[in-house]
């Protein structure tokens, strides 16, 4: 976990990550993670949604059950990304280049009832 | 399809409904409308109880109710149609019963059967809105496509341990494979397809019986959707042309609901919260440009596309031949030394029980190791990618054994030296809930080389604890 927090000098984005519908589970049973990550991603582009799962995976993860969130490094069928309340899919999906004070919220679809 | 007709309301009618129909917005309308409407509840179960009393209340004149399960007792928490006294009866004939003391008015249709993809278009085809208050995606999926095909609002909600969701579908109804119209610039109603294109892994799918289910969250997100479907019905939003006369906004703009409960937490903590979601999408199998090649109601009934594969629904599951499986009595015999064959005799092996550590709680057969499923599962899903990683082979590599043994218990992984060149080891017994669960795992630990090439026996106990229960122990405490 040591390598969540990034070096001093490299510029950095404070985002808020959700979890819900049981997603919470794999992230130490937090719903809500205030997170400092990266502005650039190790090739010097933006940080994208894509950049975040993968840094979710490798720094904020505590579950091993990584393919309850990934499957071929990308997000597995039935979670939903919202990007400050909006279905991904409206703002570019993983290509979406984050920005300070964005929310994204994973949510599992539930089908119980 | 019933038309609105004018009338004036009886006296009955004027006194049952008046304090709904004087709320702002409502009127004698809105209020006539609800009378002329057919709506289909499917489900009578956590979702459909709250759901259907609220729209029989409110005044829906035809509802009818589709489902093929009994009442029982561990129902009764969530599923407040039901009642003590009618444990056994079919939940349909029981909230039927309850709804007609609520108000005799409207005509309740029983449909006492699953929704099948043979019975789902002729069942649906009766009303004019459909509540989606099932249990599994399968079903769900099913249901939604022949709403887009019959061009049916379809209000679906969803709830498991405590979380819910809610979300109005294909509201107003726009014909399959258009998703645009001339003038109309915002998103199109979406179907469920649009939503969610694929749908989960079965191993990360839970469902109420295995995961539990808070009563109130699921009773709010059934009343929540009554409230849908008594706006759309009440304002006429299900017959609106869009193609002839298009709104210049949404009706339904696209959202979901998601409710969230925390037990953990102290008071006033739950929250709900609104997203927006994409309309109608063009690449839908169901509705989008070329979904009339995809999707027709023969073609549903007919078997395609075929829904229990499609999401690998727990009845498509594996089956063990009856050589790899032992009652819950041979195990007692095994653990208590007292094989009838001693020839044949059965080793004391490792006890696995794979169900949820709140199952294992409340109490387990002496020395089981509690594996709850989905991280065996987990465990499997490793061994198979280091597997294709090139690690070929039946036996465990170092490489493989370090990464399980985060996953799994060591005493499954390790193997006694001494024993490693004896023709048989200690077997490995798997238990779960009720019988299914354990056969999958016993074929996900072989896949993982645990019966080191056939050196290992690996077996489930039929029946799983329920059967312990049944058999062995009456007094255990099956959950």
């Amino acid at each position: 976990m040591g390598d969540s927090v990034p070096a001093p000098d490299k510029p950095t984005i404070p985002i808020t990550v959700d979890f819900s519908g049981g997603l919470e589970m794999l992230f130490s049973n937090q719903k809500r993670h205030s997170l400092t990550i990266p502005a650039t991603d190790s090739n010097e582009k933006p940080a994208t949604i894509a950049f975040l799962i993968d840094h979710l995976c490798k720094n904020l993860m505590t579950d091993p059950r990584s393919e309850m969130f990934v499957l071929d490094k990308h997000i597995r069928p039935g979670i939903l990304v919202l990007i400050n309340d909006a279905d991904w899919e409206l703002e570019g999906e993983e290509a979406y280049e984050l920005q300070p004070k964005d929310n994204i919220l994973f949510v599992s679809t539930l089908h119980g009832g | 399809m019933a038309q609105y007709t004018d009338r004036a309301l009886t006296e009955e009618e004027m006194e049952r409904y008046s304090r709904q129909m004087i709320v702002p917005g409502m009127g004698k309308d809105a209020q006539l409308r609800l009378i002329n409407s057919k709506v289909l509840i499917i489900g009578a179960g956590g979702l459909g109880c709250p759901a259907a009393q609220y729209i029989a209340g409110a005044g829906v004149g035809t509802i009818g109710i589709v489902d093929g399960d009994v009442v029982e007792i561990s129902n009764l928490h969530r599923q407040v149609g039901h009642s003590t006294t009618r444990v056994g009866m079919m939940k349909v004939d029981s909230l039927i019963t309850h709804l007609k003391g609520l108000n005799p008015l409207p005509s309740y249709i029983p449909h006492l059967t699953h929704l099948t993809p043979h019975n789902a278009a002729d069942i649906i085809s009766q009303y004019d809105l459909v509540l989606d208050c099932t249990d599994n995606p399968a079903t769900r999926y099913l249901i939604s496509d022949v709403c887009v095909l019959l061009e049916k609002p379809l209000v679906s909600a969803a709830s498991v341990q405590a979380s819910g969701q809610l979300t109005v579908l294909n509201c107003p109804p726009v014909p399959q494979g258009i998703t645009s119209i001339l003038g109309v610039t915002h998103p199109l109603p979406p179907c469920y397809r649009c939503c969610f294109p694929k749908p989960p892994p079965p191993s990360a799918m839970t469902t109420c019986g295995e995961a539990g289910i808070v009563g109130t969250v699921v009773g709010m997100m059934g009343i929540a959707q009554a409230g849908e479907a008594i706006k759309i019905l009440a304002k006429g939003h299900h017959r609106a042309d869009i193609l002839n006369d298009p709104p210049h906004e949404p009706t339904f703009p696209p959202s979901l609901l998601i409710y969230s409960y925390d037990l953990e937490k102290g008071p006033s903590s739950a929250t709900f919260r609104s997203v927006r979601m994409a309309g109608r999408r063009k690449t839908c199998f169901a509705c989008g440009d070329n979904s009339p090649q995809n999707l027709t109601l023969e073609g549903i009934q007919k078997g395609t596309p075929n829904y229990d594969q499609f999401c690998s629904l727990p009845s498509a599951k594996v089956t063990l031949p009856m050589e790899d499986r032992i009652s819950a009595s041979t195990y007692k015999d095994i653990l208590a030394g007292t094989q009838s064959e001693p020839e044949q005799k059965i080793l004391q092996g490792i006890l696995i029980d794979t169900r949820e550590k709140e199952h294992f709680s409340f109490g387990a057969i002496p020395g089981a190791i509690n594996v709850p499923f989905g991280k065996l599962l987990t465990a499997a899903a490793i061994a198979k990618r280091e597997k294709q990683n090139g690690q070929e082979g039946r036996e465990i590599s170092k490489e493989t054994y370090e990464r399980l043994s985060s996953v799994l218990p060591r005493e499954i992984l390790d193997q006694e030296e001494d024993k490693k060149d004896k023709e048989s080891e200690p077997p490995i017994f798997v238990v779960c809930r009720r019988g299914h669960d354990s056969q999958e795992a016993v074929e996900k630990l072989r896949e993982m080389g645990l019966d080191r090439g056939g050196k290992r026996k690996i077996v489930d106990i039929i029946g799983g604890m329920k059967a312990w229960k049944e058999e062995i122990d009456p007094s255990f405490p099956f959950i």
